[in-house]
């Protein structure tokens, strides 16, 4: 695919099972490969295979066209169908469906909490509603491949915590493969099982999301941490707490315990980590973990990134390069981590503490 | 064809009836022909970014600015039992197309051609591209996609590309008088008529039909000034 001087280059199999997220910075691509799939860009070069299935293939001259594709495709901005009422957008789609869809409207609209809205015009929604709307009729399009453009980009915070549980609920009701397209860490983490990184019109990383996470090359500074599998152990209910234990220690999150009980995902941010050399007094802390120092991290900038051992599981802290220099901390040290920020995933469910 | 103006039709008593209705029905003929055949040029002008949309546009504003004589001559030319057009139409049909009805509906076809197309080339021009992805990723093909997206969201254009088409035949009076002549019941449309009353200075003749059509021209243009008036979003 050649577009004046830039040029994406993308080979990658998507599983068909889980959301696959499309993460990296602004005009890397991302849009372009979802557009290339949906066959939106006549003029892409390459082989699209599908479940045994060839929507485009260059060199016999095979190009299915869009409507035939069975993609659901959530574009950024929604286009949602403003001579339609919301009822008649989410029809639009269901009507035109090759087959049933997997779950019917009134489970989609149920799931999304848009019932309510089918009688309004599409430019009395929020954009939270637009955008649960706009994902209610690619679902219902029974599509064989759900792609989704940046749906919660354009929204604010609240709105984007409203929408990630509809989605992570979505995703488990229905067997479908999600193509995800990101530039945020904190939604491809909540969100994805598989991660597909791209720079530059390039794929540079793919594979499972908890290796990925755990790659510091692929995030900005402020993005470094990592992704730790930890199982809910139990919830006290008068200082209102969970536990968590993972394969290293025990972590403590204000706050409800996930929906289900079992194994949970847990992001750990490299700014939310600090070190200690000895066993610190009471802190506001919650959660202090024994490690050991294992390599250090330093592009010769103000901060200096230490990953720590503990366990079978990995931390990495940020600090700066004062603090590395005061405390002398060598390879092999036994530390004390200090984490003052933890974010859960748990499947079906999302929340974030600190 | 209802008889609204002979001996038992409900308009049969009012005076300038004929030429009225004549004017009504040509009017009407010609805006649905327009309408039909203007959407697909419309939507081709609207879309393509092709070396010929330029000349093509040039050539359909063309009745615009030309004078209506001069579109009358060179149609009379055409239609003539002797013209390209005419004489096909005579081998067809027999009849001559010069001074004819049918011939002042092609005539006014040509002529008023302009006022429906530009319209309708403004509307499809603000559909956008992504709402027409978007359909089409919901499984319509490109004609599902124009005739569920785009004929819906251009029906303001297609309102005012009508009520244009249609005022516009209405009034029409170099070409028809250049092609068509003055055959009552056949070519003698209302502008003719008042006309021929003015030149035999008849005015009270001239007043009644010349109201209507003043009062028609306001009513038009004052539909196409609310249906399009400036609003608010929500």
């Amino acid at each position: 695919m050649d577009r004046g001087d830039f040029r994406l280059r993308a080979d990658f199999d998507l599983p068909a099972q889980g959301i696959t997220g499309l993460f990296g910075v602004s005009g890397a691509g991302k849009t372009t490969v979802l557009r290339c799939l949906a066959g939106l860009e006549r003029g892409a070069k390459g082989r699209i295979e599908v479940a045994r299935d060839i929507w485009q293939d260059s060199s016999t001259r095979v190009f299915v066209p869009p409507h035939r594709r069975e993609v659901g495709y959530v574009f950024q901005h929604t286009q949602l169908f403003r001579h339609l009422d919301v009822a008649a957008n989410i029809d639009y789609g269901l009507r035109r469906a090759r087959r049933p869809p997997k779950l019917t409207r009134g489970q989609v609209c149920d799931l999304l909490d848009i019932d309510r809205l089918s009688r309004r015009r599409t430019d009395q929604l929020s954009g939270g509603e637009r955008q649960r709307v706009a994902i209610a009729r690619a679902v219902l399009r029974s599509p064989r491949l759900l792609l989704m453009d940046e749906p919660l980009a354009s929204l604010d915070h609240d709105s984007r915590r409203q929408i990630l549980p509809f989605l992570n609920r979505l995703h488990a009701e229905l067997a479908m493969p999600i193509l995800y397209v990101s530039h945020s860490v904190d939604e491809v983490t909540h969100l994805c099982d598989h991660l597909i990184v791209m720079r530059a019109g390039a794929i540079t990383e793919s594979g499972e999301i908890g290796q990925l996470l755990n790659n510091p090359a692929i995030f900005d500074d402020a993005d470094t941490g990592v992704f730790i599998e930890a199982r809910v152990t139990g919830h006290d209910a008068i200082n209102q707490v969970t536990r968590l234990r993972f394969d290293g220690g025990e972590l403590i999150l204000p706050g409800h315990p996930p929906a289900n009980r079992g194994r949970v995902r847990v992001r750990i941010l490299a700014r939310d980590v600090s070190v200690s050399v000895d066993t610190p007094g009471p802190s506001s802390i919650l959660n202090q973990i024994s490690a050991i120092i294992g390599s250090v991290a330093d592009n010769g900038g103000p901060h200096v990134q230490v990953e720590l051992i503990a366990g079978s599981s990995r931390l990495i802290a940020r600090i700066s390069r004062l603090s590395f220099n005061k405390l002398v901390l060598s390879k092999g040290q036994a530390v004390t981590a200090q984490v003052k920020g933890v974010a859960v995933k748990p499947s079906g469910q999302y929340r974030e503490t600190l | 064809m209802v008889d609204v103006v002979g001996a038992n039709g409900w308009l049969a008593h009012f005076p300038g009836a004929g030429p009225l209705w004549l004017s009504v029905r040509l009017a009407g003929v010609t805006t649905l022909i327009l309408i039909v055949f203007g959407t697909p040029l419309a939507w081709w002008l609207s879309r393509t970014r092709g070396f010929w949309r330029v000349p093509v546009e040039a050539i359909v504003a063309m009745p615009i600015v030309l004078p209506p004589t001069v579109m009358g001559f060179y149609l009379l030319i055409l239609l003539g039992p002797a013209g390209p057009l005419g004489r096909f139409w005579v081998s067809l049909t027999g009849d001559s197309l010069s001074f004819s009805f049918s011939g002042l509906v092609i005539a006014s076809c040509a002529y008023s051609l302009p006022f429906v197309v530009q319209p309708l080339q403004n509307a499809f021009h603000s559909v956008s591209e992504a709402g027409m992805e978007s359909a089409a990723t919901l499984g319509a093909s490109p004609l599902d996609v124009f005739f569920s997206i785009v004929v819906p969201q251009s029906m303001r254009g297609y309102l005012t590309a009508a009520v244009m088409g249609f005022a516009h035949t209405l009034g029409e009076f170099g070409v028809v008088l250049m092609v068509g002549g003055n055959i009552p019941g056949e070519t003698r449309v209302i502008s003719i008529a008042i006309y021929d009353h003015v030149e035999s200075l008849n005015y009270d003749k001239a007043h009644v039909l010349s109201v209507i059509l003043l009062v028609f021209a306001f009513l038009a243009l004052l539909l196409l000034y609310f249906v399009n008036r400036p609003r608010h979003r929500a």
